[in-house]
């Protein structure tokens, strides 16, 4: 008997949550997004600002693997597509992207459903319908090959890495260990890491990868902000203590843990390898969670020092203080307290409860960000739009 | 009680984990090492050793800056003090 569950998918992947994703193909339609959700809190409302008014294929690939990615999630059971009609990321486009999910996909369109109130009445029906359909769906033992975790850091402190970090790291070892994979990502906060990273790939291509993701963000970095590129770390890091660019990395790269670094993979794209998985995205919380999660990450552990509430549609996320301090200040919105090792917790000890912890949400316990509805779904682009 | 906390056997910087006043003895792992040589704000690096300058500043076994100046034992480590080295090729 596997001690953890969850729910087969006509494609053969595991959710650990049976949600259904109200999403918009475009940020016009928001709107009825938004009144869905109030009718139907159960489903997992996703409004963005993406959708049109940006070209260039860097851009478009990022469009069209971030919300194919979302729809494809497979903590999602089933989708109801708002789109307009006229957008780029339109649901005849994404049409060929999702339609070999086999999950159930009710399409409207704004412009040909009658407008946006009698879209929204549409909608709400359709998500009251998959709602009640999914309900019947019950869970199943899972293998730990099955699931992929994405670390995360933001709002980070000198501690961060030290604590929370830490023991982040002993848990990707623990879960590569048991053979699923762990993906980590914030290309920029890999910066002056290049060499550590490198060491522990798992062939010359790989280490290659590695190095071109760390020089274009360093160079990005460097065109960008000039002399001022040592400070790309935000006020509130530097007032937490970290000196340098390459401090805040060590910090952050050392969730990831210490196994052999198996793939590197574009911002949303899903891995084809287990293990320890590289992914090629922003530092910005919000961007970082969106491409994690469009890879099929099913949970995420997320440490902070200065603290901050985010949580994401569909994903899990288990927050981790860095401090005793910000976790009582926001005892609401934070899962875990990695403060205790500065009073000489054992980390062995806490990552043992964190795992424990992890096993309970992946059955179905909620994160306090998913009870709070802290969910933000926003990814980045290349270019402004025009 | 401890009042920093050492990542790496091989770091030459601890982390301040209260502040800690100038005089005050530098504690890990109960062993009182040196005293603060200067107010080290909390979660801030304090030097283990003598850091000449051009020297490199390790934590987590890793380089993570370049020391501007001498920075002696006991003294607060930060930017005022550092350089992040891998910008000046």
């Amino acid at each position: 008997m596997s001690e953890i569950s969850g729910f087969i998918r006509p494609d053969g992947k595991i959710g650990i949550r049976n949600h259904v994703l109200v999403l918009p193909t475009v940020s016009c339609v928001n709107g009825v997004v938004n009144r869905i959700a109030r009718e139907v809190p159960d489903a997992v409302c996703a409004p963005h600002p993406h959708g049109c008014g940006r070209g260039g294929p860097r851009d478009l690939d990022i469009l069209f693997r971030m919300l194919p990615g979302l729809i494809r999630h497979p903590n999602v059971g089933g989708v109801v597509l708002i789109g307009l009609g006229c957008e780029v990321s339109s649901i005849a486009n994404l049409h060929p992207l999702i339609q070999d999910t086999g999950k159930k996909i009710e399409v409207l369109n704004v412009q040909t459903d009658g407008g946006s109130l009698e879209t929204a009445r549409k909608g709400v029906l359709a998500a009251r319908r998959l709602l009640s359909e999914l309900q019947n769906q019950s869970r199943v033992p899972i293998a730990w090959e099955k699931i992929m975790v994405a670390m995360e850091c933001g709002g980070s402190d000198a501690l961060s890495g030290v604590t929370a970090n830490a023991v982040l790291g002993a848990v990707s070892d623990w879960l590569v260990e048991k053979g699923a994979t762990v993906i980590f990502g914030e290309n920029t906060e890999m910066i002056g890491t290049a060499h550590v990273l490198q060491r522990r790939a798992k062939n010359e291509q790989v280490a290659g990868q590695i190095e071109q993701m760390i020089n274009r963000a360093e160079k990005l970095t460097h065109e960008i902000m000039g002399e001022l590129a040592s400070l790309v770390i935000s006020p509130g890091n530097m007032d937490g203590g970290i000196s340098t660019i390459a401090e805040k990395s060590m910090g952050c790269i050392v969730k990831g843990g210490t196994a052999t670094i198996n793939q590197v993979v574009h911002y949303g794209q899903a891995p084809t390898e287990r293990g320890l998985i590289l992914q090629d995205g922003p530092g910005y919380d919000g961007d970082s969670m969106a491409g994690l999660a469009a890879s099929g990450s099913h949970v995420m552990f997320f440490s902070t020092g200065r603290g901050t509430p985010v949580g994401f549609p569909a994903m899990p996320v288990i927050k981790v203080a860095s401090n005793t301090g910000v976790y009582q200040a926001m005892r609401d919105d934070i899962d875990v307290n990695a403060g205790v090792l500065t009073k000489g917790y054992p980390l062995q000890d806490l990552r043992d409860e964190m795992i424990q912890q992890m096993i309970r949400v992946i059955n179905g316990e909620k994160t306090k960000a998913e009870i709070n509805g802290m969910d933000v779904f926003t990814f980045m682009t290349i270019h402004p739009p025009f | 009680m401890d009042n920093i906390l050492i990542v790496h056997s091989g770091d030459n910087v601890g982390v301040a984990l209260t502040a800690i006043a100038e005089g005050e003895a530098v504690i890990t792992k109960g062993n009182d090492l040196f005293a603060a040589r200067e107010a080290i704000p909390a979660s801030h690096k304090v030097a283990l050793t003598d850091i000449a300058a051009n020297e490199e500043v390790i934590k987590y076994g890793e380089t993570i800056a370049v020391s501007t100046q001498l920075i002696k034992r006991g003294q607060w480590v930060h930017t005022h003090n550092l350089s992040s080295g891998i910008w000046k090729k």
